[in-house]
């Protein structure tokens, strides 16, 4: 199916980006989830995309927010922000400045809290509704856009959501292309000034690398030496079963279909 | 009434004797079944324990009286012990709580879920932690449910909303009724699983409404004197490669395994109803339901509906036939893998694949120890089998003894035909 692409044209959309973290090396990169909203933006015909992104400007930083140009744009549009500020009236009153149809950007953060509060607060401050983890945009046409949601065990959801509209994008969403070199170098980076708000609450935490969550102990509550003994040498055990011995297949059948009608996993 | 027990010799008298006339309308008045015969054990009329040692035990097989100590042979309904079980854990009522822990659980497939359950611990933590003022658990659940152990996971206060708007993706009418809770009741805490199922979006969704920064991925909780609510917490920050150490703010979205379940004691789970009716209100957001996925593509460890085969099956196209028509993933016991019938990514148990289905359908499958380790996380088993002795059998919540083929086309036929019901319906 093809989707509708007349209504699209002029379709104004911004990605949030953020810088990343490689997971196994540390090193800065463009983040996982918010290349995939590039890419998601990507795949909408007709998109006017611009890029976003509030923080501080370094060599590391540099390199990073360059992969996003890569991805074939001219320009980022960077709000300049020292280190540990609240990114969010900066973002905010950027968008009220020139509010796009569509703010596509990942889940959360790869670098500091990392809350993945931020789309909620923008979704606050702009009211405007918010839809999280999507897999793919199918349609937008009429100020209305047709989505689907990634749940968990490989489920997908259909959503329709009013424009203006913030999607964050699941790891489920297609994986994004790979940063060209050279237009990555070539672009430019738009440099804007705003006002910086700290983030004083944040300031006062203690930040440590992440230990490795200790492993749950199976806690055996027992009375008796023999339920000692029966939890240690378990095999799994259902424990008051229904079985249905001499019975026609048609019944069991029945039986079977009432269960699994009452999970509700029969569509 | 009479607080006074009394006793009717005569009719003891019948009980105890099995050959009289009226023996079992007698068992039938004074509450007891005809196999269990006269009570071993009884309160006597001035609270002493009598005891009867001549009906304890049952007849072995070779005519001598044997007598199992260990609960199996008396429980035998299964379903009843665990139930005694559960009425023999003292009950805890918290009549007027100094404040109140609100746990929003996922309630994933009308179920709380294991993390539903970490975290309703983790609520009693904070409840239970001053016993002169001690907090009560509220728990707020949306739709439809089939849980009926609210009261053993540690809930006082149930408040169960109900109706079309907030069914399914419903995250504004949600938020809806979890700010008219806290205009109603004003919790100290809010705790919210931080799960994809649902609960990490309406936390998120619920503190920015309410304007409260929450702490995220909260993992474990400590006593602090410093912090405003007497807590600091350890939060996973930065895609899981940071811990923060910071006060435990008034909303906390927790991790999995934050805190051990509830298990040695039962709560009220009394009832609750807001005050006030829900505003209705427009959504901007409307679900159009879930997608058909191709079950073959879904990845066979998350998958939530498993259709297995084993060694018992000879008819394979029956087998995909059905699996195609249920919209079941299919796995496969190792027999069937090596016998080349089904490809070894397919292979669940110890040795394949360690599946978390909700369903798991057990196709002429015996049961190897190392394929009941894999399907340990299923919540219900259904087992198909010809042999009633195997051990899936004993771990299935239903089992069926019959030729799987047939059982298998029927159940097909029962699909095709309530959904050709339904279309005609439409």
């Amino acid at each position: 199916m093809q989707p509708d692409t007349h209504a699209i044209e002029g379709l104004a959309v911004t990605v949030l980006v953020s810088v990343g973290r490689h997971p196994v090396t540390g090193r800065s990169r463009r983040a996982d989830q918010d290349a995939r909203g590039v890419e998601l933006a990507r795949s909408l015909p007709g998109a006017d995309i611009g890029l976003l992104h509030a923080g501080r400007l370094d060599a590391g930083n540099e390199a990073a927010l360059r992969g996003y140009l890569g991805m074939g744009f001219d320009a980022l549009t960077l709000i300049e922000q020292p280190e540990n500020s609240d990114a969010l009236p900066a973002l905010a009153e950027a968008l009220k400045a020139a509010p796009p149809q569509l703010v596509i950007t990942g889940e959360r953060a790869e670098q500091g809290e990392g809350s993945g509060l931020l789309p909620y607060l923008l979704a606050e401050r702009l009211g405007w509704p918010l839809v999280s983890g999507l897999a793919a945009v199918e349609d937008v046409s009429a100020g209305v856009a047709t989505v689907l949601q990634a749940l968990p065990r490989g489920q997908r959801r259909r959503l329709k959501v009013r424009l203006p509209a913030i999607l964050t994008v699941d790891a489920a969403a297609p994986a994004p292309r790979q940063s060209a070199f050279g237009p990555a170098q070539r672009g430019r980076l738009e440099v804007n000034e705003a006002p910086v708000a700290a983030d004083v609450e944040l300031a006062e935490w203690q930040f440590n690398p992440a230990r490795k969550r200790p492993k749950r102990l199976k806690i055996v509550k027992a009375a008796s030496a023999r339920d000692r003994f029966k939890a240690a040498a378990a095999k799994a055990e259902g424990g008051g079963g229904q079985v249905l011995t001499d019975v026609t297949a048609e019944q069991g059948a029945e039986a079977v279909y009432k269960l699994l009608k009452e999970e509700g996993v029969l569509r | 009434m009479s607080e006074i027990l009394r006793r009717d010799p005569r009719k003891e008298w019948i009980a105890r004797n099995r050959l009289h006339p009226q023996h079992l309308e007698v068992l039938a008045e004074l509450g007891r079944s005809a196999g269990q015969g006269a009570a071993s054990e009884w309160v006597g009329p001035h609270g002493l324990v009598r005891r009867n040692p001549h009906v304890v035990g049952f007849m072995g097989p070779n005519g001598l009286k044997r007598i199992d100590r260990s609960g199996v042979q008396q429980g035998a309904g299964g379903g009843r012990a665990a139930k005694a079980a559960a009425q023999s854990k003292p009950l805890v009522e918290i009549e007027s709580p100094a404040f109140l822990v609100t746990v929003v659980p996922d309630m994933a497939g009308g179920r709380l879920t294991g993390h539903d359950r970490d975290l309703l611990g983790l609520a009693r933590q904070l409840a239970d932690a001053d016993p002169a003022a001690p907090g009560a658990v509220l728990a707020v659940i949306f739709g439809d449910h089939k849980e009926d152990g609210f009261a053993e996971a540690g809930i006082d206060r149930l408040l169960h909303l109900d109706g079309p708007e907030v069914e399914g993706f419903a995250p504004e009418a949600r938020l809806g009724a979890l700010v008219a809770v806290e205009n109603a009741w004003t919790p100290r805490h809010w705790l919210i699983p931080d799960s994809k199922l649902g609960g990490a979006d309406l936390g998120r969704r619920l503190a920015a409404r309410l304007g409260e920064r929450p702490a995220t991925g909260v993992w474990q909780l400590e006593a602090s004197d410093e912090a405003d609510l007497g807590w600091s917490c350890t939060a996973r920050g930065a895609a899981g490669s940071l811990d923060i150490q910071r006060p435990l703010p008034r909303f906390a979205l927790a991790l999995a395994e934050c805190a051990e379940p509830v298990s040695d004691t039962r709560h009220a789970a009394s009832e609750l109803t807001l005050p006030q009716a829900l505003p209705a209100r427009l959504s901007r957001i409307e679900d159009l339901g879930q997608v058909a996925v191709d079950p073959a593509g879904v990845a066979l460890s998350e998958a939530e509906f498993i259709l297995s085969a084993g060694n018992g099956v000879r008819d394979w196209d029956g087998f995909h036939h059905a699996a195609e028509v249920l919209g079941a993933t299919e796995g496969a016991s190792r027999v069937a893998v090596d016998d080349g019938f089904m490809a070894r990514n397919r292979q669940v148990g110890a040795t394949g694949t360690w599946v978390t289905a909700r369903v798991y359908v057990a196709v002429g499958i015996s049961g190897a120890i190392q394929h009941l380790q894999g399907i340990q996380s299923c919540d219900k088993v259904v087992a198909i089998n010809m042999d009633p002795g195997c051990d899936m059998i004993k771990r299935a919540d239903l089992a069926v003894i019959g030729d799987s083929a047939k059982v298998l086309e029927a159940l097909v036929a029962l699909v095709e035909q309530a959904r050709e019901e339904k279309r005609n319906a439409a």
